[in-house]
């Protein structure tokens, strides 16, 4: 079996976010840039299933230079292979314009299986694999908290607002994963070493055949017009239990006219 | 006037909230008309959308919609951005919703934004970024704006039209019924209010202790006619339903008061809830981070202080 995962680097999980005033796009400069969390579990689940069934794992990402690193990072808990769509060209992509670049980096590669976390941690907008399911046509099977795949017959339990569904699809497929799915391994020294060796192949988007006008800014369907920094809230009120700290709750819920 | 399309979030014949506030959103846009997937589209559905404000119902109830997720919803509303050229689809921010508006945004060159929680007449989208700290103007440059709309951001309210239901039949694409519904599992609900549409949510973390801590949570609840919330941690032990979960992987609640006991805060358990209104922590860690979120903080054990102030709400009501 033949899987991908696609991976994206985000700043650090802590790390205060802001927009640029120069473009108006996520300042990725002034944090460490990570592994999304929740595509560890991705990438997780992609080595559970390639160690029962056999196969090859390949890690996807794009993204500036130093999200190389991230995608080593992925690589060292166990991947084969990476792919790293690096380009200038790629600033200010939206949802559409990435959707865009990734299903092209992805077709023609006979992936049975292409895995995705379920959101990224800066953006937070759950609709990657949805759109890159559309633009390759494949089954789409996504919020999965478990995972079974029996020949190219793919079962999922895809999470949804009132308990989960039980889906059905033949592969090849388009899953993203929940973290309720698995506890994603640390990378081992072996891992870590290892991944420096594994190939790591490099696109640009002339390689993958796009015109630039399709990716970035210019390739976007949607824009900042303009933001603005929410003033602070202000400090609250914090006091220690003396016997009334629930009565003293009421008061400022009264104050507040809540109740 | 031209049309807006708002897509129907609803379980069977029971109309989300969030369809309403979609509904009164529209209005500043255009004509309001819902598009209906599925089963459980009655009179009286047709008689509550229409009281919102929509003028048309159009109802897609068949195996293709029943049966496979997300794929023909996208290609109904695919089609009828290509029939009614509507100024505007808007949808609600769930999984779902959200899927179905990224599939038919690409199926139809339309740009999409998500998570929006004001929409301007122009089609100009508010959205609130990075847990509340950064508010954001965006709009759509190609094609008719698909918006996904938060719930509980733009507040419902009634302008009585007399709706007009009417059945449409699209054909939908084999491609579209490659993933099957086998079974689906509902968790009941309760008579609690919907988390994520609730006015007041009241969660329990860690500090709770055990499955039975939940009691006290639930009582205070239930006193302030609340949704009952859970962290990771507390899901996760299984002490209360994965359902209930507030945060990142969890669900997102924008109520106006969020009432947080035994939580500490984690920065993914803050992505949930950091745009409730009002924040009331009781902790009884002085240095929990959650209490840099707090209006109001009590630094207490809660099996004291949760009670006490549940008894003086009922007193005062
Ligand atoms: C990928 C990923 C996704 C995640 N998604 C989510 C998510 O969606 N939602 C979420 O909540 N978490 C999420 N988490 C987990 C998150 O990082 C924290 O571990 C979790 O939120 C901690 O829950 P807690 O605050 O209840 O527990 P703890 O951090 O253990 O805090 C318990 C608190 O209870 C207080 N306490 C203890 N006893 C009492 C008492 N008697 N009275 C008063 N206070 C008391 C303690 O002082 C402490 O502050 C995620 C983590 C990861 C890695």
């Amino acid at each position: 079996m033949k899987i991908a995962v696609c991976v994206k680097q985000v700043p650090d999980t802590w790390a205060e976010k802001k927009l640029r005033d120069s473009d108006s796009r996520l300042d990725r400069e002034s944090a460490d840039g990570v592994l999304n969390e929740l595509d560890e579990y991705a990438v997780e689940q992609a080595l559970q299933l390639v160690e029962a069934a056999g196969g090859e794992v390949v890690i996807v990402t794009m993204g500036p230079e130093r999200a190389g690193e991230t995608l080593r990072k992925a690589i060292s808990m166990g991947a084969d292979a990476g792919i790293h769509i690096v380009d200038d060209n790629l600033g200010g992509s939206d949802a559409v314009a990435t959707s865009a670049v990734l299903a092209k980096a992805l077709s023609g590669r006979e992936f049975d299986l292409i895995l995705f976390g379920s959101e990224s941690t800066d953006a937070r907008m759950s609709v990657i694999p949805a759109m890159v399911a559309e633009r390759l046509d494949l089954p789409q099977v996504t919020f999965a908290q478990k995972v079974d795949i029996n020949g190219s017959e793919l079962t999922v339990e895809r999470v949804t607002e009132y308990g989960f569904d039980l889906l059905s699809a033949q592969l090849p497929a388009v899953v993203s994963v929940v973290e309720k799915i698995n506890e994603p391994r640390y990378p081992s020294f072996k891992g870590i070493m290892a991944a420096k060796k594994k190939p790591v192949e490099i696109l640009t988007v002339a390689d993958l055949g796009l015109e630039p006008s399709v990716v970035g800014a210019s390739g976007a369907w949607s824009e900042v017009a303009d933001f603005a920094a929410r003033p602070p809230k202000a400090a609250g009120v914090v006091v220690t239990d003396e016997g009334d700290g629930g009565v003293k709750i009421a008061d400022f819920l009264t104050s507040q006219k809540i109740i | 006037m031209t049309d807006v399309l708002v897509l129907a979030e609803h379980h069977d014949s029971d109309i989300k909230r969030i369809t309403l506030e979609l509904i009164t959103g529209a209005r500043a846009l255009g004509n309001p008309v819902v598009l209906w997937l599925g089963t459980g589209c009655t009179d009286d559905t047709v008689a509550t959308l229409g009281n919102y404000g929509a003028t048309k119902v159009l109802v897609a109830d068949s195996d293709a919609v029943n049966n496979h997720p997300v794929a023909p919803g996208a290609e109904i509303v695919a089609s009828l951005i290509d029939s009614l050229s509507p100024v505007a689809v808007l949808v609600a921010s769930t999984a779902d919703g959200k899927e179905v508006a990224a599939r038919a945004a690409i199926k139809s060159n339309c740009g999409i934004i998500t998570d929006a929680v004001e929409i301007a007449a122009d089609s100009t989208v508010t959205q609130s970024v990075f847990g509340g700290s950064t508010v954001v103007h965006s709009r759509v440059t190609k094609g008719t704006p698909i918006i996904t709309v938060r719930p509980n951001a733009i507040p419902a309210s009634p302008q009585p039209f007399a709706a007009v239901r009417e059945d449409i039949a699209v054909s939908i694409s084999a491609g579209a019924q490659r993933v099957t519904v086998k079974d689906r599992t509902v968790v009941a609900k309760g008579a609690r209010p919907e988390l994520t549409e609730a006015e007041v949510v009241v969660s329990g973390g860690r500090g709770v202790g055990g499955p039975e801590g939940f009691g006290v949570i639930e009582t205070l609840a239930d006193s302030l006619n609340a949704a009952v919330g859970a962290s990771r941690a507390a899901t996760d032990a299984g002490w209360y339903p994965h359902q209930f979960q507030v945060g990142q992987t969890g669900k997102t609640v924008s109520p106006q008061l969020y009432i947080a006991n035994g939580i500490s805060g984690a920065i993914q358990h803050r992505a949930g809830m950091q745009t409730s209104k009002v924040v009331v922590v009781v902790n009884k860690d002085p240095e929990a981070p959650i209490f840099e979120l707090a209006d109001y903080g009590v630094v207490g054990d809660l099996f004291a202080v949760v009670p006490q102030l549940a008894e003086e709400i009922t007193k005062r009501k």
